[in-house]
């Protein structure tokens, strides 16, 4: 029942003095009072709940933070320990032991 | 707006999954706060999927679940009445009363109508201008703004057969509850990101600051959980408790300052009885003394009201995040959702559901018992 959903404004209207817009959630399309956010316009999309629009969602920071999400781990890759890298393709866990024989410097440098 | 379904891309999920586990080097316990926010984690087996150090304890944050008893009975006391139209949304209607629930009321000839909004439940008390109306008004910050302007309209349009029958809990009083008790095992918490929608951020530093935990406002997706558990484990790895956006794309700091506006005009703080848990000061809202005509419990005087909650129903230690579900020796066996003991296994977000929907754990359900109720 708390679950809020992203949805697009088709279209918008005065109702009883109340700013309505109908509203499509994946096909879905049903009336949403638009009161919290009187600014939101056809097109955009919105956080909403019972049937009322509580935020605007923000475009820029969706993708800001997929972004996010694609840099991770590569970043690790770049700088991160190569013999970690290398023994973990290996399936070798780097706790205690020692490394798989093959894994000698030299190799490490031709693998790069 | 590709990225609707991009939140839910198994690869990045991945990254994400490696982030952690290259971070987080001892145990630590993490609350979600949320209903909502379990189901995802169930549904999608994150809780397996993070490493054994990250455990997560699933909070009180289903509405459903903690709506007392006594106000359920009120519930069905008015509902059963012939000149009454009782509207609600569908998580509420089995939910178990002492002696029966909202679907009961109905079967046995009560008028009970699910509603999406609010405000379809007040457009039928304008075609039903002899029959009184009560809307069940449950929920966190999320679900009383919409309730509150409902009741501001019903005065504004002057619709007198309209009243509600509140029973509003706060988010920031629960984590203090949680906090100051002795059991207490949680070192941060996964904030509710569409409660922070609508008040913000600002409630949680002082809490953060208090109590040295970290505070991450977190969405709904599995990549959203994910990012929350993210940033949190990188705050306890470092020592830090700060509050930290981890949703920014619908959570702004100051919220929606005009569902505040409007919260702040409707209702008035009140202490307020958490089903299973016990009452919480300061940690409800009812209506305020301007809009007491439209409030369900001055208009019908429900007294006399002697609850009964079944001795085996633990969902207040699941509530509490002192056992998980399946510990329950009911779990499953005389409690199931088609035969509930307690709202936990009724509620879509309540924990009990999610892990009898989701996560069998030794019983099959009937195929209908592995549908959502509601």
């Amino acid at each position: 029942m708390c679950l809020a959903v992203p949805g697009k404004v088709l279209d918008i209207e005065e109702r009883d003095g109340t700013r309505m817009a109908t509203v499509d959630f994946g096909g879905v399309v049903k009336e949403v009072c638009l009161e919290y956010v009187p600014d939101l316009k056809v097109g955009e999309y919105a956080i909403v709940h019972v049937g009322f629009a509580l935020q605007r969602l923000d475009e820029e920071s969706a993708r800001h933070t997929l972004a996010l999400f694609e840099e991770l781990g590569l970043l690790q890759e770049e700088f991160g320990d190569p013999w970690e890298a290398a023994a973990a393709s290996q399936g070798w866990d780097g706790a205690g032991g020692t490394p798989p024989a093959a894994l000698n410097d030299g190799e490490r440098e031709t693998s790069r | 707006m590709k990225y609707l379904e991009e939140f839910q891309n198994p690869e990045l999920a991945r990254r994400l999954l490696d982030e952690i586990r290259a971070t987080v080097t001892r145990p630590w316990a993490l609350m979600e706060v949320c209903g909502g926010q379990t189901h995802t984690i169930i549904r999608h087996g994150i809780d397996q999927l993070l490493p054994d150090e990250v455990e997560l304890i699933h909070g009180p944050g289903c509405p459903v679940c903690v709506t007392p008893l006594e106000v359920i009975d009120k519930a069905l006391e008015i509902a059963a009445r012939p000149d009454v139209i009782f509207c609600s949304f569908g998580d509420m209607l089995r939910v178990p009363g002492s002696d029966r629930d909202l679907f009961q009321v109905r079967s046995r000839g009560g008028d009970v109508r699910v509603v999406y909004s609010p405000l379809d439940a007040l457009k039928i008390a304008q075609q039903n201008p002899h029959r009184e109306v009560v809307f069940f008004g449950i929920g966190f910050e999320t679900t009383a703004p919409p309730n509150a302007m409902t009741v501001h309209q019903a005065r504004k349009l002057g619709i007198p057969n309209f009243s509600l029958l509140v029973s509003h809990v706060r988010v920031p009083p629960a984590i203090e509850a949680i906090m100051t008790s002795p059991s207490c095992r949680v070192q941060a918490f996964l904030a509710a990101g569409h409660v922070c929608s609508v008040m913000g951020m600002g409630e949680y530093p002082e809490l953060a600051d208090r109590f040295q935990v970290p505070i991450v406002v977190t969405g709904f997706e599995p990549l959203d959980i994910l990012e929350g558990v993210r940033r949190t484990v990188r705050q306890l790895e470092r020592g830090e408790h700060t509050v930290d956006n981890a949703y920014p794309r619908a959570v702004r700091s100051e919220g929606n300052p005009a569902a505040q506006a409007m919260l702040a005009d409707v209702f008035e703080v009140t202490d307020r009885a958490w089903r299973g848990i016990g009452t919480i000061p300061a940690s409800g809202w009812r209506l305020s003394e301007r809009y007491r005509d439209y409030d369900a419990e001055y208009r019908f005087s429900v007294d006399g009201i002697t609850t009964r909650e079944p001795a085996a129903c633990r969902s207040g230690e699941v509530l509490q995040g002192l056992i998980k579900p399946h510990e329950c020796e009911a779990f499953g066996t005389a409690c199931t959702p088609r035969s509930p003991l307690g709202a936990t296994m009724v509620s879509s977000e309540g924990a009990c559901a999610a892990y009898y929907l989701y996560r069998r754990l030794g019983t099959t359900p009937t195929p209908q018992e592995a549908s959502p109720v509601a």
